[in-house]
C-alpha cells in the first residue's frame, strides 16, 4: 500500500509539472505580450513593466525563473488587479469555490446512491422509470441552464411566499449555497445513478448474493450489507474525474449566482488576459484536481483489497 | 420471432432446382446487418436516430428554407414571444402637436390649497397605438401641475404607479402625449394633481392597451409597404415563428444558423480526434512493448490535464484573445486535448484482438502491420470506435456551450446555441423564450445522441448476439 501511494504520488508529481510546462508553453504562444494592452505607452516605461516582471529575458530562463518560483509557492502579482498577489486571489477565493464543491459533490454521490439504489430495487417499475427520465435529462441539460433555472425557481418561489426563503444571489450564509451546490451536482448526481443503478444490478446476479440468501439472511440485510457496498465501487472511481467536472461547472455556477469563487476570478481574468492569474490559478487548479484523482485512488485501494494486492 | 402463417398450395410445389436442396436455413447476417436489426427494434434508439436526421435537415436545409437574415434587426419586434404573424395599424409620421391647455382654468393656484380632488375625465383621445397614446383629462381646481406615471402592472392606490413619464407645472394643461417606448400590451396611467411642487395624495388610473402600430416611413423603410398606402390601413409585420431575441432578430434563423456552430465543432471535431486516437491506440497496441509504453505514458499526461481549464487556455494561444470568433481555435484545442481517450480504448481492443488466430493467420501469408492494422484490426474496433464517437459528440456539444456561456467561445455576432444560452440568461426573467429555445436545442441533440449510443452499445455488443 505504501508503495502504491507513492508511486501515485510521483506520477503526480510528474503530471503536474507537465501541466505546468505546458500551460507555460500555451501562454507564450499568444501573439503579442501581455503589456500591449497597457496604457504606459513610452519605451520606457514599457522596458520597466518588462523587467518586474522578467518578461525581458530569454525563454528558458523565464522557464526556469517560473518553475523555481512555483516549486516555492509563488504564482506572481496580477497583471490587472493592482499589487495583489496570485497567491491572495487564490487564498481568498478558493475556500468559497471548495465549500460549494463539496456540499455539491455530497449532494451528487448521497442522491447517486440512493436514486440508483431506488431504480435497481424497482427495476422496470414506475419509480425506476421516472428516475432514469429524470436521469437523461439531467445528463442532457447543460449545467448553467440548470444554473439559470434554479435560479429563476428561486425568484418565483420567494414571490410566490412573499419572504426570501433562499438567497436568488450571492455568498455569505449557508442558505446561500444550497441551490447553487444542488444545481452544481445535478449533473454528476444524473451519471451517478446511472452508474449505480447498472452497478446495483450486476451485483444482484454475483454467486455471493445467492450465498446470502441460502443463509437465509433478511433482504434488508443483503440489500445494505452485501449488495450496496459492493455496487459503491464503481461509484467511488469515477468521483475522482467528477470531482474535476464539478470545479469546471463551478466557474458557470459562480457567474450566474454571483459567488466569490475562484472559478469566477478564473474566468474574469481570461476574459482580461491577466496572465499571471490565468497561469496561476490554472496551475493551481490541475494540481488540485490531480492530487484529488490519487487521494480518491487511495481510498479506493483502502475499501477494495484487490487493487491493493495488484 | 415465429409467426405462423397459413400455408398454401405452393409451399408444397417440389423445387424447381436441383442446386439448393440441402439448403435449409435463412441467409447468414453480417456482424453489422445483424447490429442495425438490433437497433432497428431499440424504438429509443430509432427516435434518436430521426431526431439527428431532422437536425441535420434543420442545419443544412433549413436556411433555405427559412431565408430570414439571422443578422437583421426588426425593430418593431423586440425581444417578441413566439407568435402568429402580427399585424400593424399604419399610422401617420409624428408631428409635434401644441400642449392642451384649457384657456378657461388658472395655470397656478391662488395661494397653497390643503387638498385637491382627484383628476376626473381621464380618457383616451383617438385610438392608442405602439407609436403613441394620448391622454385627455379635466383640470383640477387648484391645480398647479400634473403628474403622469405609467405601470406595467394594476397599482394599489398610490403603491406600484410605476415609471413616471412627465411632471406637468401648469394646472391647465389637460392632456399628455405618451411615446416611450410603448408595445402591444396594457398600461396602467395615473395622473396625481399636484400645487406646482409637490404631489397631492389622490390618484386616477385609467388601463389603456395600445395597438401593434408602424409610421408611414418606418413601413417604407422596412419594405412592408409600397407607396401608396394610407395611413390607418393594416399591414403584416415580419413573421417570427420563435420569436424574436433582445436585439430584434429572428430567433429560428439564429437557432439554424447557431446550429451550423454548434453541430459542426460537435462533429467534426470528434471526427478528427476518434481517427487521431484511432491510429495513435492502433499503432500503439499493434506495436507494443517500449513503443507502447513511451506513447501511452505520453497519453496518460495529455489526459491529466484538466481538460475545461486547458480548452480555455488553448483557446487564449490559438485565437489570439477573447472576443475573436474562434470555430477553428476551439477545434484545435478539442482535437488537441481529447485524442487520448479513444487512443487509450483503441489500444486496449488492439492488444485483445492481435493475439487471435486470424491475424497470426494473415501475418503468415505475409500482411504487413499498415496492412493488418488498417484491414482486420480497425475493422474488428468498428463498433467500439463507433459508440465512443457517438458519446464524443455530446460532450463536444457540451464544451461549446460552456466556452460560449463564459465568454470564450464564438464571438459575436456569429450566434451558437451556447452563446444565445449566454444571450438569453441575462433577459430570463422578462423574456425567458431567448433562454429556452437553444437551450432546448442543446438538449435535444445531446439526448439524442446519448440515446443514440445507449442503443448502438446494446447493438454492437456481440454477447447479445448470442441471446436470440
Amino acid at each position: 500500500m505504501f508503495r502504491y501511494t507513492l508511486g501515485r504520488l510521483l506520477s503526480g508529481v510528474i503530471t503536474v509539472w507537465f501541466i505546468a510546462t505546458a500551460t507555460f508553453l500555451a501562454m507564450h504562444a499568444v501573439p503579442g505580450d501581455p503589456l500591449m494592452n497597457e496604457k504606459a505607452t513610452t519605451a520606457e516605461i514599457r522596458e520597466n513593466l518588462a523587467r518586474k516582471y522578467g518578461l525581458d529575458r530569454p525563454l528558458p530562463e523565464q522557464y526556469v525563473i517560473y518553475l523555481s518560483n512555483m516549486i516555492q509557492g509563488d504564482f506572481g502579482i496580477s497583471f490587472t488587479q493592482q499589487n495583489r498577489r496570485v497567491n491572495d486571489i487564490i487564498k481568498d477565493h478558493f475556500p468559497v469555490s471548495a465549500a460549494l464543491g463539496i456540499l455539491a459533490i455530497t449532494f451528487a454521490a448521497l442522491g447517486g446512491i440512493l436514486w440508483g439504489a431506488i431504480t435497481a430495487l424497482y427495476r422496470n417499475q414506475l419509480p425506476d422509470i421516472i428516475i432514469m427520465f429524470l436521469v437523461i435529462l439531467g445528463i442532457s441539460v447543460p449545467s448553467f441552464v440548470f444554473a439559470a433555472l434554479g435560479q429563476l425557481l428561486l425568484v418565483n418561489l420567494n414571490q410566490w411566499f412573499g419572504t426570501s426563503i433562499l438567497p436568488v444571489a450571492g455568498w455569505g450564509t449557508f442558505s446561500h449555497m444550497l441551490m447553487p451546490s444542488l444545481v452544481l451536482g445535478l449533473g454528476t448526481m444524473a451519471l451517478l445513478t446511472r452508474l449505480m443503478r447498472s452497478s446495483m444490478l450486476e451485483v444482484v446476479n454475483e454467486d455471493f448474493i445467492k450465498t446470502a440468501k441460502a443463509k437465509g439472511l433478511s433482504p434488508q440485510r443483503i440489500f445494505f450489507k452485501h449488495q450496496l457496498r459492493n455496487a459503491i465501487l464503481p461509484v467511488v472511481t469515477v468521483l475522482g474525474p467528477q470531482i474535476a467536472a464539478i470545479t469546471t461547472g463551478g466557474f458557470v455556477v459562480e457567474l450566474v449566482f454571483a459567488i466569490p469563487g475562484l472559478g469566477r476570478y478564473f474566468v474574469q481574468a481570461v476574459q482580461q488576459l491577466d496572465y499571471t492569474v490565468i497561469m496561476g490559478t490554472t496551475v493551481f487548479y490541475g494540481a488540485f484536481l490531480v492530487l484529488m484523482v490519487i487521494l480518491v485512488d487511495i481510498i479506493y485501494g483502502f475499501i477494495d483489497p484487490r487493487v491493493r494486492l495488484k | 420471432m415465429n409467426t405462423l402463417r397459413t400455408l398454401t398450395e405452393a409451399d408444397f410445389q417440389p423445387s424447381p432446382s436441383e442446386d439448393n436442396l440441402e439448403q435449409i436455413s435463412r441467409p447468414s447476417l453480417s456482424y453489422w446487418q445483424d447490429a442495425w436489426i438490433r437497433l432497428k427494434k431499440n424504438t429509443r434508439a430509432l427516435i434518436s436516430l430521426y431526431l439527428i436526421v431532422g437536425l441535420a435537415f434543420f442545419t443544412l436545409i433549413g436556411p433555405w428554407i427559412w431565408t430570414k437574415d439571422p443578422a437583421a434587426q426588426d425593430l418593431d419586434q423586440i425581444s417578441q414571444a413566439p407568435a402568429l404573424p402580427k399585424t400593424a395599424l399604419l399610422v401617420k409620421d409624428f408631428e409635434p402637436s401644441a400642449t392642451p391647455i384649457d384657456t378657461t382654468h388658472p395655470p397656478a393656484p391662488s395661494g397653497y390649497p390643503d387638498a385637491l380632488d382627484a383628476v376626473t375625465g381621464l380618457t383616451v383621445l383617438g385610438t392608442p397605438t405602439t407609436q403613441s397614446v394620448r391622454l385627455s383629462w379635466s383640470p383640477v381646481d387648484q391645480a398647479g401641475g400634473y403628474s403622469v406615471y405609467r405601470s406595467e402592472s394594476a397599482p394599489e392606490g398610490l403603491m406600484g404607479l410605476g415609471l413616471p413619464l412627465a411632471s406637468l407645472t401648469a394646472g391647465n394643461i389637460v392632456g399628455f402625449e405618451d411615446r416611450l417606448n410603448l408595445k402591444s400590451q396594457t398600461y396602467y396611467y395615473s395622473i396625481i394633481p399636484t400645487d406646482g411642487f409637490d404631489e397631492f395624495d389622490v390618484v386616477s388610473t385609467l388601463e389603456v392597451s395600445p395597438q401593434q402600430s408602424i409610421t408611414v416611413s418606418q413601413a417604407l423603410e422596412r419594405q412592408l409597404i409600397d407607396s401608396d398606402d394610407r395611413p390607418g390601413q393594416t399591414v403584416q409585420l415580419a413573421f417570427h415563428p420563435l420569436g424574436t431575441d433582445y436585439l430584434g432578430r429572428d430567433m429560428l434563423a439564429r437557432l439554424m444558423q447557431g446550429a451550423r456552430v454548434s453541430l459542426f465543432i460537435g462533429v467534426v471535431a470528434p471526427l478528427i480526434y476518434v481517427l487521431f486516437g484511432v491510429f495513435y491506440g492502433g499503432f500503439a497496441g499493434y506495436l507494443g512493448g517500449t513503443t507502447d509504453q513511451i506513447l501511452m505514458r505520453f497519453a496518460d499526461f495529455v489526459v491529466a490535464l484538466p481538460f475545461l481549464l486547458f480548452m480555455i487556455l488553448f483557446k487564449i494561444a490559438f485565437g489570439i484573445g477573447p472576443g475573436e470568433s474562434g470555430i477553428l481555435p476551439m477545434l484545435i484545442a478539442l482535437i488537441l486535448l481529447l485524442w487520448p481517450a479513444t487512443a487509450r480504448l483503441v489500444r486496449g481492443q488492439v492488444l485483445r484482438i492481435r493475439e487471435q488466430g486470424y491475424i497470426e493467420a494473415a501475418r503468415l501469408l505475409g500482411g504487413g502491420p499498415s496492412y493488418l492494422i488498417a484491414r482486420h484490426i480497425i475493422p474488428n474496433t468498428m463498433g467500439v470506435i463507433l459508440v465512443t464517437l457517438t458519446f464524443a459528440v455530446p460532450s463536444a456539444i457540451f464544451t461549446e456551450a460552456f466556452l460560449s456561456f463564459i465568454g470564450m467561445g464564438v464571438a459575436p455576432p456569429t450566434p451558437s446555441w451556447g452563446s444565445m444560452c449566454n444571450e438569453g440568461v441575462k433577459t430570463m426573467l422578462s423574456h425567458p423564450h431567448e433562454l429556452f429555445f437553444p437551450a432546448l436545442f442543446i438538449s435535444i441533440t445531446v439526448l439524442a445522441f446519448n440515446l443514440l449510443g445507449d442503443g448502438l452499445t446494446e447493438a454492437l455488443d456481440s454477447k447479445m448476439r448470442s441471446k436470440e
